[in-house]
């Protein structure tokens, strides 16, 4: 993984209501809950600092009013941040005039929306298209960049439907090919599973899970579905009131919960569902006999039964197949029944 | 004794103050109403003419003004509006040449037609497929059948004289009424500016504005559709705002986030999301044009409205009706054309790659109807118009239908009109009449301070005393009587009438074709029956004012009721109300902020049908306006408006304020 930064964010406030920037510089850019409360302002966003890398997913975490909607349209700039410093490949978004942020968006941003957004007196075709039309592409290539990533979503054969004639699954897939005809750098995703039923939903999962291994985006991608935040996210922040109270792997959330808040969400995760073979681990050991390998980065619950049916600890390798370490069978019980484990 | 009386009443159960207030409010009252003519002053009934504010004089001062001297350097304001009024002409007299009299070469008498209007098939040919287009067959054959009406009873070059107008009218209301939206939607300030603005404009009778809009644009047909665009780009801008700000927030953080520019957000993402909410607006503009047809006719329009009125004037009912009857089959038509596309705008996808012909059917089929009956109407007149031979004529029967209920029935109807007369509406207008204005004004102000506030009692106290200054209380009062007396009235038949709809599903179907049947006929038609089964005077302007008005008390009943959640309707039932229990427990108090919504549009209606009637004689505001129409007098007719849009306004605010509270008060966001 390519770990440059490709957006971040610095001190980052957006405080609703009268006179915003006078109470921040009053507080020194500082206020506390009870001084929001006192000068009757809603802090959306409150002191955010996140670094998003380059083709990570990751995942901002968060219940309904935690201010996850508000933190990712200050990315985006769609709510103008009452404080701090937006930071995209190194500039400050903040300070961009409108037509540069247009041409931004334009080129190099994309986003999926809840409820899909898709405009009604369109069709499929003209709705993926559009982003293309109002640059002013000829209308031959935008409708081919467009049928080229209908095709990638599996819509093929519905170009010319109107987007009430499909359902919300495919609504949606629409959505997420129109994100995508600007080949954007960065994808931002507001919920995009949470009006979907059930089924459908985990369908979609697995599909983006699918097209991030084709298109390998920088992704940044909001829930408040802390079982899809585990299943999709390289990394997690978790939002409370407006402010980030923890930002790690879905391995760190579960071990090493920062708050009780986040424990809350993580007790009722299986482990086995979240710990990889790598971090459980002991010191590799050549002289060991092995009953097999396993990648560093499968978590337990792919591999226990093979384990629990040896009677030899398995090889763990890199990816590249160089041995690491010993996983015993111990450990992988250990997981399973729930004792604590050292790390 | 009212002290001793108050006591007891104390007694029984706590009274907060504001009751205590309304208690003794109804003694004093009661007691002017006995006493009060002695008791006062002669000015605290009418303001005598040297103290009022000369507010007439004003306004007609400036109108001279106006049109006299004011100019702009380059050009007078007198060349400015003449300038826009030849403008509109172009298109206007296209329109007319086009549906009415055919293309002309030359002026005056030696005029020579290059060419002859569409001929009555090709419009029908084209409202049929319009009908198809946007619906199916059912409604092109209802369509085709209400102008073939047109045709067979003699309508036909009325109609298509009143159709010109009409069809540039409409464009130019809905696009100006978006324009404005688009502006307000952008600018929240300028949104502030607008708002009362269209307030007034919607409450102000148009006889109003007639007289300043003679003086400005002149006498004909292109100052009737000035005047037919101000009375309908109102509501126009109110709908086309909320559906602009009824867009999802997500649609409008879409179209920034593709990118795109002010106003290739407006244009390509805005304005057609919320194409559906905009079609509703343009049925409202061309129920309105068609409401205005014989108003307009007042100062210059012809066509159909003319008939009307020039028929009123001579007292020939029959030939009104049949003129009238025109209008309304022309409104039906328009209304139920225009409903269905804006239902239509909800698109479906056409299947494959079809050839221009089976892609545009109707285009290309009208397009060969309308020069086959060109060619063909130059050999066969009855192609080119409806052969006058076998035009058919209703006016007499319907003139002799009236007559015979006249002679049966006289006794009937005159035995309720005076019932009514004698123990409602009299006492009504003596009790107003007799209060002094201070007191009505206290008693109003109370009212507001308690219904919404500081504010609220501020407009009421400021419009009313505009109301007493101007020397229009007396005249105000009438009119708040008749207007009180119907409303009432109309309630008391129209929310029983919403509640048994609401009940009974069959019934509510049928009831539901009745309103919108009633709310498409132009105000003024409402007058002719009225006046040949009761004749003038109060009364019939009572009898119009009701009919016209009962359809959203009727309508809004029927709304609250059924979109009561449905879950405290069962949780009625299992806690074992009986029927009637459900209906005055349950359903009432939570249909209770609806009902008031619909008593107020019914106060809005009433008001502005009220003018209409001063035709038929009555003494109130409307005949002010009327009077000032008729003596071309504008700071008179702009004041009595003014007033009745005052009256208006206030009644709207305190009933909105009361329907906030209700609605409060049960929790309903």
């Amino acid at each position: 993984m390519n770990s440059s930064v490709k957006l971040s964010c610095r001190g980052v406030w957006k405080i609703f209501g009268p006179d915003a920037k006078n109470f921040l510089a009053k507080h020194n850019h500082k206020p506390k809950s009870r001084d929001l409360k006192a000068a009757n302002l809603v802090g959306g966003a409150r002191d955010v600092n996140i670094d998003i890398h380059s083709g990570e997913i990751f995942v901002i975490m968060g219940l309904s009013g935690s201010g996850k909607s508000t933190l990712v349209r200050c990315l985006s700039r769609l709510i103008e941040p009452t404080d701090g410093e937006i930071l995209f490949d190194g500039e400050d978004l903040l300070k961009a005039s409108d037509e540069e942020m247009i041409e931004i968006r334009r080129h190099k941003m994309g986003m999926v929306f809840q409820h899909f957004a898709l405009l009604p007196h369109l069709t499929v075709l003209r709705n993926v298209a559009f982003p293309l039309e109002i640059q002013g592409v000829s209308r031959e290539k935008r409708e081919k960049v467009a049928r080229e990533i209908i095709e990638l979503v599996g819509l093929s054969g519905r170009e010319n439907y109107y987007p009430r004639e499909l359902s919300g699954g495919q609504q949606q897939r629409v959505g997420i090919a129109r994100s995508l005809a600007v080949e954007p750098e960065i994808w931002f995703l507001d919920e995009p599973f949470s009006a979907l039923d059930p089924l459908i939903r985990r369908e979609m999962q697995d599909e983006f899970i699918r097209l991030q291994n084709v298109l390998k985006k920088t992704i940044v991608f909001i829930t408040h579905d802390f079982d899809e935040a585990i299943r999709l996210a390289d990394r997690i922040a978790i939002m409370k009131d407006g402010k980030v109270i923890q930002i790690g792997t879905p391995e760190d959330l579960v071990m090493n919960p920062a708050t009780d808040y986040v424990a809350e969400f993580t007790q009722h995760i299986p482990r086995a569902k979240v710990l990889t073979a790598g971090l459980l681990k002991d010191d590799f050991d050549a002289s060991i006999a092995t009953a097999g390998s396993v990648f560093q980065d499968t978590v337990i619950a792919d591999i226990a039964d093979d384990i629990e049916q040896a009677d030899k600890p398995f090889a763990v390798i890199s990816a590249e197949g160089t041995p690491v370490g010993l996983l015993s069978r111990k450990r992988v019980m250990d997981v399973l029944v729930g004792r604590e484990v050292s790390l | 004794m009212i002290a001793s009386m108050k006591n007891r009443i104390l007694d029984i159960q706590p009274l907060n103050s504001a009751k205590l207030f309304w208690l003794i409010a109804l003694f004093v009252t009661v007691f002017l109403y006995l006493e009060g003519k002695g008791l006062f002053p002669k000015w605290m009934f009418k303001v005598p003419r040297k103290s009022q504010i000369p507010v007439k004089k004003y306004i007609s001062n400036f109108m001279d003004w106006l049109v006299e001297e004011a100019n702009f350097g380059f050009f007078t304001f007198k060349e400015l509006t003449r300038g826009i009024s030849g403008l509109l002409d172009i298109p206007l007299s296209f329109a007319t040449s086009l549906f009415s009299t055919g293309f002309m070469e030359g002026q005056g008498s030696q005029a020579l037609q290059i060419l002859p209007p569409l001929s009555w098939i090709a419009v029908i040919a084209a409202v049929v497929a319009m009908g198809h287009y946007a619906r199916d067959w059912k409604l092109a054959g209802f369509i085709g059948g209400c102008f073939l009406y047109l045709a067979m009873f003699g309508q036909w070059d009325s109609a298509m004289v009143t159709l010109a107008s009409i069809v540039i009218a409409v464009p130019f209301g809905v696009v100006g009424g978006l324009l404005l939206a688009i502006g307000a939607y952008r600018s929240p300030w300028f949104e502030k500016t607008i708002s009362p603005v269209l307030d007034l404009m919607q409450t102000i009778p148009v006889f109003a504005y007639l007289v300043p809009i003679l003086f400005l644009f002149g006498f004909g047909p292109v100052a009737a559709m000035i005047a037919t665009i101000i009375y309908a780009m109102p509501p126009m801008t109110r709908i086309a705002i909320m559906s602009l700000k009824g867009v999802p927030s997500e649609i409008v953080d879409f179209g920034n986030m593709a990118g795109c520019t002010k106003r290739q957000l407006m244009w390509k993402v805005l304005v057609p999301s919320a194409a559906p909410g905009l079609m509703v607006g343009v049925n409202q503009v061309i129920m309105l044009s068609l409401n205005m047809v014989i108003i307009a006719s007042m100062i210059g329009a012809g066509g159909l409205g003319y008939d009307v009125l020039s028929s009123l004037r001579r007292l020939d009912i029959g030939g009104g009706l049949e003129a009238g009857v025109g209008i309304v089959v022309l409104a039906i038509a328009l209304d139920r054309l225009s409903q269905a596309f804006a239902a239509r705008s909800e698109p479906i996808h056409l299947d494959g790659h079809l050839n221009i012909v089976k892609r545009h059917p109707w285009f290309i089929s009208v397009s060969l109807i309308v020069l086959l009956s060109l060619v063909l109407g130059l050999f066969v007149p009855a192609i080119q118009s409806y052969p006058q031979s076998l035009e058919l004529g209703v006016g007499t029967s319907l003139a002799e239908l009236v007559a015979w209920i006249n002679i049966n029935f006289f006794d009937a109807l005159e035995t309720y009109k005076t019932f009514v007369l004698v123990y409602f509406m009299v006492p009504v207008k003596l009790v107003l009449l007799k209060m002094p204005w201070a007191w009505t004004i206290l008693l109003l102000c109370v009212g507001a301070w308690q219904l919404g506030g500081k504010k609220l009692f501020l407009l009421t106290l400021l419009l009313s005393l505009f109301i007493v200054a101007t020397g229009m209380w007396e005249k105000a009062m009438i009119t708040v009587y008749l207007c009180g007396v119907s409303v009432v009235i109309a309630c008391l038949i129209g929310i029983p009438i919403g509640i048994a709809a609401a009940e009974n599903h069959r019934l509510g179907r049928v009831v539901q074709v009745m309103i919108d049947t009633l709310q498409t006929l132009p105000s003024f038609v409402y007058l002719i029956p009225v006046v040949m089964l009761f004749r003038v005077g109060d009364f019939s302007a009572m009898v119009a004012v009701v009919l016209y008005a009962i359809a959203p008390a009727i309508r809004y009943t029927i709304h609250g009721i059924q979109h009561i959640p449905s879950a405290l309707i069962e949780a009625g039932i299992t806690s074992g109300c009986t029927r009637r229990q459900l209906l005055w427990k349950v359903k009432l108090p939570l249909a209770l902020p609806e009902i008031l919504l619909g008593l107020n549009q019914t106060i809005m209606l009433a008001l502005s049908m009220l003018v209409i009637t001063a035709l038929v004689g009555t003494r109130d505001l409307g005949q002010e306006v009327y009077i000032a129409l008729t003596k071309a007098d504008t700071g008179r007719g702009l004041v009595a408006g003014l007033s009745i849009a005052f009256i208006a306004i206030i009644a709207d605010r305190m009933i909105a304020a009361g329907s906030r509270k209700a609605k409060q008060r049960l929790g309903l966001n």
